[in-house]
């Protein structure tokens, strides 16, 4: 019994001979357009984040008293705010704090979510029961007052707003999970695994995983985008990042004075932030496309 | 049915106790409580006793939750706001209309211009109508509301003048908040309804329907719309959650007199009365939306009725 464990696991570790939905989506011979934009877009994002020291033409922070509210010219491409800083730098260190932040929270949140998911789906029973009850309840409180009152008890910061929107999708990823857990449960290599001996850990870990993997990388990536944007929001009605820490959502707040007057302090950093949740939102519709052959045929 | 009832009543009445016990917890745990706000920079170490025991701040978590609660299912009483000292019952009663008239604004909104886009792309699938309703909802779904409502209000009521900035006073204030809320919405809701008119569209039953010759406004009201609003009603319950949660933000921006605008105020006041009343309205109507939600499925598609009812579908 045991060498059949073993020969099992031995050909799981080579990943390119596994069904597994990761390598089908490597192998497609056609990716869908919106996967390869997405994929563009939010690649030259975090190319403009992680090499932001490299790319800004000034110090963020840096304040210039003589060049204030400059509109776009060829010394500040994209105009100066009221304390004469360079706006396209500043963009390009809030985009790196921004996109930090929401990477954080989608972690946490599938921390927490995806393992809840399996235990529930994958256990059923009472622990099942007690879970998806408390997710139900979890869903039915206002999430956006709850992050509101947290980050204002917890102290101001986007790391905080950030994580406090994320904790709203648990409910989510942990729904989606247990629904791909289940949809695994009956599937008959979950079946022949129990029967050659294999662990619970062993199954959920080498079977029911990475099968049910697509499905919670794609609602990730969507709650990626959700979570962008509540958290800029936040941020924006100042229980977010705090000045001089240039952040969309604070930029374009500071911005929301000079509406009449300076409109780039409004349109750029609001642009960054649509362009980066489209990116996202794209590359989640792509990977959806890729793993339900069903709906790309539509 | 009953079951149905009484089940969605009682996981709201939990999520009422959870999100209450939440803001007390945490506005017990915050370093500055209203008293400190109350009292100034100036106030000594015995005004802020004093006016801690005579807010009810001193004593713990549990009792004041407790104490909360009895007062409210003995006396119907949800407390004062610390500051006006107006009962939180009738704050709220006087700010909730605002907030609900411009979450069914931009719920009409966004269900209307969602619902319509789609069918059109559906019905012409790989157009140049298709192709750009569809890019412009995937470009809309991206869109942060308040960067929408900053924009919006640079062109109509900065630069053309037509509509008013901020308040309430007329119908014509309320349109600037509605479509900021009511648009991203309405992109998803496009594509939503696109996905599942494509495939109602290529199904048998609407091949025979067509075939039979009805006439297309027959068939596209009576078997194709009727289809694909099952799935878009799943996603109104969630979007209502949305544009609760928008109406923060929004409310704040165009100073519309709502409850959004309230809790914000109250939360930097650290006015807890009033944060626990509105997070336990908002669930209340969350409640009353995923109710309406399952009401309006069995309306719609008698199996799951049947479903609902505990019998098991043929």
């Amino acid at each position: 019994m045991n060498h059949v464990i073993e020969w099992t696991s031995r050909r799981q570790t080579d990943l390119w001979d596994l069904p597994l939905p990761l390598t089908e989506w490597v192998r497609a011979r056609r990716w869908p357009p919106s996967l390869l934009i997405g994929g563009l877009i939010c690649g030259l994002m975090a190319i403009l984040a992680l090499a932001a020291p490299l790319l800004a033409p000034y110090d963020p922070n840096a304040i210039r008293s003589a060049e204030r509210l400059l509109p776009p010219s060829p010394a500040h491409l994209l105009g100066t705010d009221r304390y004469g800083r360079d706006m396209l730098s500043r963009l390009l260190f809030a985009a790196r704090l921004d996109l930090w932040g929401a990477s954080l929270a989608v972690l946490c949140c599938a921390g927490i979510g995806v393992p809840l998911g399996m235990a529930a789906g994958y256990a059923g029973r009472w622990i099942d029961q007690v879970l998806s009850r408390l997710m139900d309840i979890w869903l039915s409180v206002p999430g956006m007052l709850v992050a509101i009152v947290t980050v204002a008890v917890l102290g101001p910061s986007l790391t905080n707003a950030m994580l406090a929107v994320g904790i709203m999708t648990v409910p989510i990823l942990f729904r989606t999970t247990r629904a791909g857990v289940l949809a695994c449960l009956s599937q008959e290599y979950v079946e022949s695994a129990r029967a050659a001996g294999g662990s619970h850990w062993h199954i959920l870990r080498r079977h029911i995983l990475p099968n049910s993997l697509s499905t919670i990388l794609v609602t990730t990536t969507l709650q990626y985008g959700m979570i962008l944007l509540a958290g800029s929001g936040l941020s924006f009605l100042g229980f977010g990042a705090q000045p001089p820490q240039s952040e969309w959502g604070t930029m374009l707040a500071e911005g929301k004075s000079y509406l009449h007057t300076a409109w780039w302090l409004t349109l750029f950093p609001g642009l960054m932030l649509a362009l980066a949740v489209l990116g996202i939102n794209l590359l989640g519709d792509g990977l959806r496309d890729l793993s339900d052959p069903v709906i790309r045929r539509c | 049915m009953l079951s149905l009832l009484l089940r969605r009543f009682l996981w709201g009445f939990l999520g009422m106790l959870v999100v209450s016990l939440l803001v007390l917890g945490l506005f017990h745990l915050a370093p500055g409580d209203a008293a400190t706000i109350m009292a100034g920079e100036h106030g000594s170490a015995d005004d802020l006793a004093g006016l801690r025991a005579q807010l009810g701040l001193s004593a713990s978590i549990l009792q004041n939750w407790s104490g909360y609660w009895t007062n409210i299912l003995l006396h119907g009483d949800f407390g004062r706001s610390l500051y006006s000292r107006r009962p939180v019952a009738g704050e709220i009663l006087t700010r909730a209309p605002y907030t609900v008239v411009l979450a069914l604004a931009a719920m009409t909104i966004a269900l209307g211009l969602g619902i319509l886009a789609g069918l059109l792309a559906a019905l012409h699938q790989g157009s140049w109508l298709d192709i750009s309703l569809s890019s412009i909802s995937v470009i809309g779904i991206a869109f942060p509301r308040f960067w929408l409502a900053l924009m919006l209000s640079l062109v109509f009521s900065i630069h053309l003048g037509w509509l008013p900035v901020a308040g309430a006073e007329s119908p014509r204030h309320l349109i600037l908040p509605a479509l900021c809320l009511g648009l991203p919405s309405a992109a998803s809701f496009a594509r939503l309804v696109r996905a599942n008119a494509l495939d109602v569209l290529h199904s048998s039953f609407l091949m025979v329907a067509r075939a039979k010759g009805l006439p297309p406004a027959l068939w596209v009201t009576r078997h194709l719309l009727r289809n694909c609003l099952i799935p878009t009603l799943t996603m109104a319950g969630i979007h209502f959650g949305h544009l609760l949660g928008g109406t923060f933000i929004i409310e704040t921006l165009f100073g519309w007199p709502g409850l959004g605008r309230l809790t914000v105020q109250a939360v930097l006041d650290r006015d807890w009365p009033i944060v626990a009343g509105a997070a336990i309205a908002m669930t209340a109507v969350f409640t009353l939306i995923n109710l309406a939600t399952d009401i309006l499925y069995g309306l719609l598609d008698p199996r799951l009725q049947a479903v609902q009812n505990g019998e098991r579908p043929a």
